[in-house]
């Protein structure tokens, strides 16, 4: 069934094909977040990664700073319907920061400042392109946008690319994050519109 | 809603909507019934939805515009009605090149049709089952789903004491300016308190700006009750300043929910 909206006309220029379904494209950078943001100095930053027997790898800054980093430009897709192109980060790869770790494990928790947590198998942080990300175009990452560090996961909606990262536990089994238990679908594949739970 | 933050685990317990569902959330045809403007770029649509079964106040739900050649375009939008079924009140306002929000507010007729899927959000919600004291901050169109809250607020037979503080441009800029005014003249326990930005009314004792720290109640305490839980919703740059405020003004992080309204 069609529901079409009368008058409506459509601007017929969202044809880039970069863009996925039911997305627009954003030229600002919009920040979504359930609380206030966090202010965490880079001196204090540490990211905990917790292997699947309960030990602890911890991470602080001048560790990630010392790991090899890169430039990338990637899309970004908000499940709030925005879509941002062409944005340049710097960072560190996941697989990079989890190395052995990852091995055995299927699924990872990501923990963050402010006690937010999202959900992912491991294969999307180490077999794709996932970064502990920051930079932004060329600058330090802003808090609202996550900074000091925060994931960037851009082949899935925005909100698994958790801001303020300070861990990544691995585990066995799925469990699910902060927007997963609100009615948001468990993986959030942009492209087959994998907004809410059930799509 | 995006990347995120902050669970206090809290959050299943309040959960309502989607995450209580099997399957997927349908889209729902929508009918408009009647319209309003509330400012010179804020409309309220007041929208016919078969099937629709409720939400709580402070959620949201995607619309979806369908044009005769099949383009479509998709966006969010706070509900500003309390819960009811078959029925659901939006209040749009104009983005300037916003090809949906302009179709909403200068185009859209009684009688034409949307598509509507929701109820969205388990986390900026509020119903009379929470007690307690609730301060609101909402920045202009931010106020649309601090509106339900109210709204549900005076339609239950909640007690809870609620605050609105409501950053505007100019009172120009108000929306549901009449109805907010008869809500704090006729319910004792409502306050609410409008700050203008831009400029405000002769007799206005404050110097119009952004919001500051004294424009804020202080929490509450083992002694003096004061506000438990904040609701704060508005434009990014808003909320996080209203959010800093909040926190240096006393109030935990954990106390806090916001929505930022992106694009």
């Amino acid at each position: 069934m069609s529901v079409i909206s009368r008058g409506f006309g459509g601007r017929g220029d969202n044809d880039d094909a970069r863009i996925p379904p039911g997305q627009h494209e954003t030229y600002d950078f919009p920040v979504l977040s359930a609380g206030p943001t966090p202010a965490v100095s880079r001196e204090e930053w540490g990211l905990d990664v917790t292997d699947l027997d309960g030990a602890v790898t911890r991470w602080g800054w001048p560790d990630l700073m010392r790991a090899p980093s890169e430039e990338f430009t990637v899309d970004i897709h908000c499940v709030t319907t925005w879509s941002k192109l062409d944005t340049s980060w710097r960072g560190v790869r996941v697989r990079d920061v989890l190395g052995d770790l990852a091995t055995e494990a299927e699924y990872a928790l990501v923990r963050c400042y402010g006690g937010y947590t999202t959900n992912l198998p491991i294969g999307d942080l180490v077999d794709r392109d996932a970064w502990i990300a920051y930079e932004y175009e060329g600058d330090d990452l802003e808090s609202a946008h996550g900074g000091p560090a925060r994931l960037l996961v851009p082949h899935l909606y925005l909100w698994k690319s958790a801001k303020w990262i300070n861990g990544i536990e691995l585990h066995l089994d799925d469990e699910p994050g902060f927007w997963e238990t609100l009615g948001y679908h468990e993986y959030g594949d942009p492209w087959l519109e994998q907004r809410y739970v059930g799509d | 809603m995006s990347a995120t933050e902050r669970a206090e685990g809290a959050a299943k317990t309040e959960s309502s909507g989607p995450a209580s569902r099997r399957g997927p959330i349908r889209w729902l045809p929508a009918r408009l019934r009647a319209a309003r403007m509330e400012t010179r770029l804020a409309r309220t649509l007041v929208l016919d939805v078969p099937g629709w079964s409720g939400h709580a106040p402070g959620q949201h739900v995607d619309v979806r515009l369908t044009a005769e050649d099949g383009y479509t375009a998709q966006r969010s939008y706070s509900v500003a009605s309390p819960s009811a079924q078959d029925q659901v009140e939006l209040t749009v306002q104009r983005v300037q090149g916003g090809e949906v929000s302009t179709y909403l507010t200068e185009i859209m007729l009684p009688g034409d049709q949307l598509e509507i899927r929701g109820p969205l959000g388990g986390w900026f919600q509020w119903t009379a089952r929470i007690r307690g004291p609730v301060l609101l901050v909402g920045g202009g169109s931010g106020v649309v789903p601090l509106m339900a809250m109210l709204r549900e607020r005076v339609r239950s037979d909640s007690s809870s004491p609620f605050r609105l503080i409501y950053s505007a441009r100019t009172p120009d800029h108000i929306i549901y300016t009449s109805e907010l005014h008869q809500m704090g003249q006729t319910h004792p326990d409502i306050q609410i308190s409008r700050l203008y930005t831009r400029s405000g009314l002769p007799d206005d004792t404050r110097e119009p700006g952004r919001l500051r720290i004294e424009d804020l109640p202080p929490p509450g305490n083992e002694i003096t009750e004061g506000p438990s839980r904040v609701y704060v919703c508005g434009p990014t740059g808003f909320v996080e300043h209203a959010a800093r405020l909040l926190v240096d003004r006393g109030y935990r992080s954990s106390d806090i929910r916001t929505e930022r309204f992106g694009s």
